[in-house]
């Protein structure tokens, strides 16, 4: 039933939707996600897909549709990617406070100004709070079939939560790339019918969405933290679950090569490939170099991060995103705090890399690794290093 | 009296689906002309209702007005909450996933949620197409923060961020004409309506809610804390606003107008305008101002109608 084809990961990223079978896609263009909203819009066009697409006149609108029809009880799907995930700024934290269980992909890209459509992840540090769980993939495979679990982990009664994917944009989403599509009846069985418990309906009245005097909102984010915290376990059991179906396992913290490491590189998104092989290379020279893959990102893995680095010397992690006037990248920032209390811990150093679409190399990876171990070694007046950067 | 009260209930139900016990203030015309609107709506409505005073008199958690399923998100986008509603029952009633049957999905907003930041959601989901009613509870500024101007606000009316001074009238502009640029949009139903009326209110709802396809409805709701009269003047208020020409009720019915009440006189807008304390500041130049304006808008608006 399954077969291996090469697609575009934006279009497999939209067969990914119709085979969860979507009832509701709000979509707005904008690259480098276009393709994905435009594959969406043929395949209700040529009837492959029963949904309603809602050609909206921006993201907000796109995802104040997805809360609709999210409420009303539908399974409900968009992307975007930059300035559309900004312009829907305040609306995720709703999706996520009123348990509204959208998925969402994101082709990750860099905020203006100056322009850029290229890839790095300003978009997604920008809304790291919003509530949502949130996880990277490394290339198609990856995508679709977090896709499913993104739907099957939002959707189960226990989380309903919104789920946003990340992947790099134009870096994965516009890249041929071999993928595995499960049969319809495996992806049936896999994801159970969305029911929200109380939707919109006449037959029994709900208020959504009321507003919370000073006497109860500390309690109402306390529950929404418990609940994002406590979504860790059912994405766990999801992902054992679904490498049980399709063979294919997936973890919050992803080791490579890691084993007896003494320096570990730390990435997020496509990168890791890249990454990878320039561990490869400096491992066939006999040094001690090992990589860590960050998937998810919210609920963050504290644990997982701990136990992953903590018989390495050095942990240098590479970011995609810079927090203007602070510690340096995000990531960085937070695998730090996460290390903070721990007594046995490698030195964290960080860099702020690929911004805007800019290529980090194998090669590259190799000078970051040199640097890190000699800031490591000789200390360094600067909180971070931004790689590459002319001066 | 007594007669009226055995005529009445035949015309209208009693059953009250914006509860009382709200937190409006005393004489508010929007909490009046919401509850008519619910009586005309029944009960097989979902209502997605902007932030404003609407929002806040009726849902303080863990308390609710609404007695009929509601849902609040934000300020702007209400418009495009409703589209998503009404999308979502429409693909689950097609799959089998709920019942087939009428249910009408209602956006509820203010003059500053339609006029001035839900106007961009508002148009796409009118240009969309979506079966849904819109209403506009205007009550010509922005009640809930305090009195700002909105878009919707008349010329020369004083308010918190045009407040009359010595070289000020206050407001500016002229009040935006949005039932004009709704029905630019060559939707089925385009209709003015105003609690004082509550009979052609509860109609105009009612077949807004009716009609296939998007509907819009603009309530002109008389505001005593922020027009600055005394509470017990709402409903003249709002009958002297219609009288004078100030704010007609009419429909648009197919792009056909018709004007609801025809006046062969109007009113002068000083009947109107005198009670408010929002222009007790104007003087008579700016008043006779005002009074051409009303008579050309009225006069397109009767030639339209003809």
């Amino acid at each position: 039933m399954t077969k291996r084809v090469g697609i575009e990961v934006s279009l497999a990223v939209a067969e990914a939707a119709k085979l969860a079978n979507v009832d509701v896609v709000a979509a707005y263009p904008i690259t480098p996600q276009t393709h994905i909203v435009e594959h969406l819009a043929e395949l209700v066009a040529d009837g492959e897909l029963d949904a309603q697409y809602i050609p909206v006149e921006s993201e907000h609108s796109a995802m104040s549709a997805c809360l609709g029809a999210s409420a009303a009880g539908a399974r409900t799907f968009t992307a975007t990617a930059g300035q559309g995930l900004e312009l829907m700024h305040e609306v995720l934290y709703v999706a996520s406070s009123m348990r509204l269980p959208v998925v969402m992909v994101v082709a990750n890209r860099a905020l203006s100004a100056p322009l850029s459509v290229w890839g790095d992840h300003s978009d997604v540090m920008a809304v790291r709070d919003t509530g949502w769980i949130q996880l990277f993939v490394e290339n198609g495979q990856e995508v679709v079939d977090n896709m499913l679990c993104a739907f099957r982990i939002g959707e189960d009664p226990r989380v309903l939560l919104p789920v946003m994917i990340h992947l790099d944009g134009f870096y994965l989403s516009h890249m041929i790339e071999p993928v595995v599509f499960p049969a319809q009846s495996q992806v049936d069985k896999f994801i159970p019918p969305y029911q929200h418990p109380m939707p919109l309906h006449p037959d029994r009245p709900v208020t959504m969405g009321a507003f919370a005097p000073p006497i109860i909102y500390s309690e109402t984010k306390k529950a929404q933290e418990v609940n994002l915290e406590a979504a860790k376990e059912v994405i766990l059991q999801c992902w054992a679950e679904f490498g049980k179906t399709f063979h294919r396992y997936y973890y919050p913290v992803e080791r490579y090569r890691s084993e007896d490491a003494k320096v570990l590189l730390l990435t997020m998104g496509s990168f890791s490939e890249t990454a990878m092989t320039a561990v490869d290379k400096m491992k066939e020279e006999g040094r001690a170099v090992g990589l860590i893959r960050l998937r998810l990102w919210r609920p963050f893995p504290f644990e997982e991060i701990r136990q992953a680095v903590r018989s390495a010397e050095v942990l240098i992690v590479v970011d995609r995103a810079l927090s203007f006037g602070g510690p340096g990248g995000p990531v960085c920032s937070e695998v730090r705090s996460a290390l903070y209390g721990q007594d046995r811990k490698p030195k964290v150093i960080g860099f702020v890399g690929g911004l805007g679409g800019r290529d980090i190399t194998p090669a590259g990876f190799e000078e970051i690794v040199n640097r890190g171990i000699e800031i490591s070694q000789k200390g360094s007046d600067k909180e971070f290093e931004i790689y590459g950067v002319r001066e | 009296m007594e007669k009226y009260a055995v005529f009445v209930p035949r015309l209208v139900t009693k059953r009250e689906n914006f509860a009382p016990g709200h937190r409006a203030c005393i004489g508010c015309g929007e909490a009046l002309a919401v509850r008519l609107a619910c009586k005309a709506l029944g009960q097989n409505v979902i209502i997605a209702n902007a932030t404003g005073c609407m929002e806040i008199v009726s849902s303080p958690l863990p308390y609710t007005s609404w007695r009929v399923p509601w849902i609040h998100t934000l300020f702007e986008n209400t418009a495009a909450v409703a589209s998503g509603i009404e999308a979502g029952l429409k693909i689950l009633m097609k799959k089998g996933r709920i019942a087939q049957q009428e249910i009408k999905v209602v956006a509820m907003a203010g003059d500053g949620g339609t006029s001035d930041i839900g106007l961009q959601a508002l148009s796409g989901a009118l240009e969309r197409g979506h079966n849904f009613l819109y209403i506009c509870f205007d009550n010509e500024a922005y009640m809930n923060t305090g009195i700002q101007r909105s878009s919707a606000t008349p010329y020369g009316a004083s308010t918190t961020t045009t407040p009359a001074g010595k070289v000020s009238i206050g407001q500016v502009t002229w009040k935006k004409n949005m039932p004009a640029i709704v029905a630019a949009h060559d939707i089925p139903y385009v209709a003015t309506a105003c609690p004082s009326y509550p009979f052609d209110l509860m109609a105009k709802v009612g077949k807004g809610a009716a009609t296939p396809g998007p509907a819009y409805v603009h309530i002109l709701s008389p505001c005593p804390t922020g027009w600055r009269y005394a509470p017990d003047l709402t409903i003249r208020l709002g009958r002297l606003a219609v009288e004078t020409g100030i704010f007609p009720l009419y429909e648009v019915d197919n792009g056909t107008y018709r004007l609801n009440f025809d006046f062969p006189k109007l009113r002068p807008v000083t009947d109107y305008m005198k009670l408010q304390g929002r222009f007790r500041h104007l003087s008579e130049g700016v008043i006779g101002e005002i009074q051409q304006r009303v008579n050309k808008e009225y006069a397109k608006l009767k030639e339209k109608a003809a």
